[in-house]
């Protein structure tokens, strides 16, 4: 079904490019990607990308910071070397828990972040020295590109149409490998 | 806006509260032996176990007394901890406690409805100072929830000033007479200043609130920016007002209930409690009137924005607290520590219970974000946020001045349902006198397409 040919369709504004999103769904074009230099705001819900399931892996990784924070302070502090704090040699954790927040809190914070940072890494397939996927350089600068599936779509009715959306530039890009 | 059945419902809490609190003023007791009858009473509940080490109450004195404290203030912040010999003396203190409690139970309610109002006042003067874009549309709600600052404000006041010796020791002459440490604060702690300073706050708040409702009932008809750019220009003039009076207020009213006492900490910490249950209220207003079709123009993104506002408050407030306490558990001077050993000792359900409310409830109810725009999702973690803001305020209020004698019985209940009443009846009366959609405002646009 699929041809293999993709259109890479250039735009140098944001809301020009939001409006062409909608536009070009509305007609039942197939998007395969967009590729923008800033991150922008509500293109995802546009584009009908499934809502992001990292708040839960962050929630998850949080949840781990703090038992490793209490696990870890009760070794330290009141089973290995019991530690009178404060003045107050309660020796119970629980006690002395005022003492520990902090430490709970950081690690909780610390573990959610960095976890997440490398979970967004692998979910978006980016690693050192990777040759980067970016169809055009211009999406790193001032342009917007979207990745239209040419498909079966007259060709001029469909560049017809992307003009009409704003577009400032059209390039066919035959795909080998799918041909 | 306000049906007459929830007229009628408030002027019932009203008269049901005011019956409760006269039987509350006319039943404390009178003399000696009637508090020691009542302590005799609730002393078989407590049973043994109230043996205090006096070594280290010695200790705690003599240092005590080097830095000036008077005897009487020493015996008198030992009764407010549970040390139970019955001399005459002592008796005279637990007498005086209870007769202290209806003014406390009335003072902790008429300050937990003043302080929604006020701060919805605050908030309100945050929107506009800052010239925020999503909140215009809810600036009626505020509005309205403000009119109640007027008569609130002022029965805060009168509670205070005829409160007197009841709340405030340094007010007793014979007191201060003998302490070094009180007579070093009577150039801020004396009742000349602390009465002006009361009426300063008073007046000033009002006066804002005057100003701004003026101004921005005049925007509607007005075809220029005349009374936006006032309105802007006294939020800014009242935020800088307010958050210096914020500040003396937590000391005069609150922390010189316990003079000896004090935390740098302290007025921002009242200021947090009142900010998160401010914006808890405007958001029940707000879908409340939603509910019944007032306010079409709001949408969920707005609810959404309040109930992050309350997310993030209920964090803040948390922070502050643990900021307090943390820094004065671990340091563990007996001067500091005074104040939370009677939290702890006398109040510990309800001290670490409201923990769990304020802080571990709003954490976990209102962390998703989709939660955050379903409205009845939003009422109930507002009620348990305003449950546990009250009890802050008990908290702050009854241990300082009833010590051990505390109880939430007929007078405390009575205090919250009449304040309650008046809180609905003053803001169903400032909602229902103008149109709830603002008209001319630059950011109204803006507003009303909303959309996160």
């Amino acid at each position: 079904m699929a041809s293999g040919n993709v259109l890479h369709v250039l735009y140098n504004d944001d809301d020009i490019l939001m409006k062409a999103v909608k536009e070009l769904r509305s007609k039942h074009y197939r998007i395969i990607e967009v590729y923008t230099p800033f991150p922008v705001h509500g293109l995802d819900k546009a584009m009908g990308l499934p809502h992001t399931r990292l708040a839960i892996c962050s929630f998850i990784y949080g949840l781990i910071g703090l038992s490793v924070a209490t696990l870890m302070m009760n070794f330290i502090m009141i089973e290995d070397w019991p530690r009178n704090i404060g003045g107050k040699p309660s020796f119970s954790y629980l006690q002395n828990m005022p003492a520990f927040v902090p430490i709970m809190f950081e690690l909780t914070v610390f573990f959610a972040a960095h976890l997440m940072v490398i979970t967004f890494y692998m979910r978006s397939r980016i690693w050192p020295f990777k040759k980067a996927e970016n169809p055009d350089v211009r999406t790193t600068d001032d342009h917007f590109l979207i990745e239209v599936d040419a498909a079966d779509h007259d060709l001029d009715t469909l560049s017809k149409f992307l003009y009409d959306t704003g577009a400032s530039e059209i390039s066919l890009i035959h795909n080998e490998e799918h041909a | 806006m306000l049906s007459s059945k929830l007229r009628l419902f408030a002027i019932v809490c009203m008269v049901l509260g005011l019956i409760g609190l006269v039987f509350g003023f006319l039943s404390v007791p009178s003399t000696v032996e009637e508090a020691s009858e009542i302590l005799a009473s609730h002393e078989e509940h407590h049973g043994s176990g109230e043996e205090a080490s006096h070594e280290e109450a010695n200790f705690v004195d003599e240092v005590r007394q080097e830095h000036g404290y008077s005897e009487h203030a020493m015996a008198q912040d030992k009764d407010l901890g549970h040390d139970a010999h019955e001399d005459g003396e002592h008796m005279e203190h637990v007498l005086h406690q209870m007769q202290t409690k209806p003014w406390s139970a009335a003072f902790v309610a008429a300050f937990f409805f003043m302080m929604i109002a006020l701060g919805t006042l605050v908030f309100y003067a945050i929107q506009t100072a800052a010239q925020a874009g999503w909140s215009p549309v809810l600036f009626r709600v505020m509005e309205g929830i403000t009119n109640y600052l007027l008569p609130g404000s002022v029965i805060v006041l009168l509670i205070v000033i005829f409160a007197g010796e009841h709340f405030y020791p340094w007010q007793n002459h014979e007191l201060v007479a003998e302490d070094s440490i009180l007579q070093e604060k009577s150039g801020y702690l004396n009742f000349p200043f602390w009465l002006i300073r009361g009426i300063i706050y008073v007046i000033g708040w009002n006066l804002y609130r005057h100003f701004a409702r003026k101004n921005s009932l005049a925007m509607d008809d007005a075809e220029d920016l005349k009374p936006y750019k006032n309105l802007f220009k006294y939020s800014v003039y009242f935020l800088a007002f307010f958050i210096v009076t914020e500040s003396t207020m937590a000391w005069d009213w609150f922390m010189s209930m316990t003079p000896h006492w004090y935390s740098t900490l302290f007025a921002w910490y009242i200021f947090a409690s009142i900010i998160v249950s401010a914006v808890t209220v405007i958001a029940i207003v707000t879908v409340s009137l939603k509910a019944i079709g007032k306010l079409e123009f709001v949408n969920d993104s707005h609810l959404h924005d309040l109930a992050k506002f309350m997310f993030g408050f209920s964090v803040f407030w948390t922070y502050l607290w643990f900021g307090q306490f943390m820094l004065i558990w671990y340091a563990n001077i007996p001067e500091e520590v005074t104040y939370f050993i009677l939290r702890i000792q006398e109040y510990n359900p309800i001290f670490f219970g409201m923990i769990i409310i304020n802080f571990v409830f709003p954490i976990v109810i209102l962390m998703n974000s989709d939660f955050k725009r379903v409205s009845w999702f939003v009422v109930i973690a507002g009620v348990i946020i305003l449950v546990g803001h009250y009890i802050d305020i008990f908290l702050l209020v009854m241990p300082s001045t009833v010590g051990p004698y505390w109880s939430f019985g007929i007078t405390e209940f009575a205090a919250l349902l009449f304040f309650l009443g008046l809180f609905i009846l003053m803001v169903g009366m400032g909602l229902a006198k103008v149109s709830l959609r603002p008209k001319n405002n630059p950011f109204l646009v803006e507003s009303e397409h909303f959309h996160y």
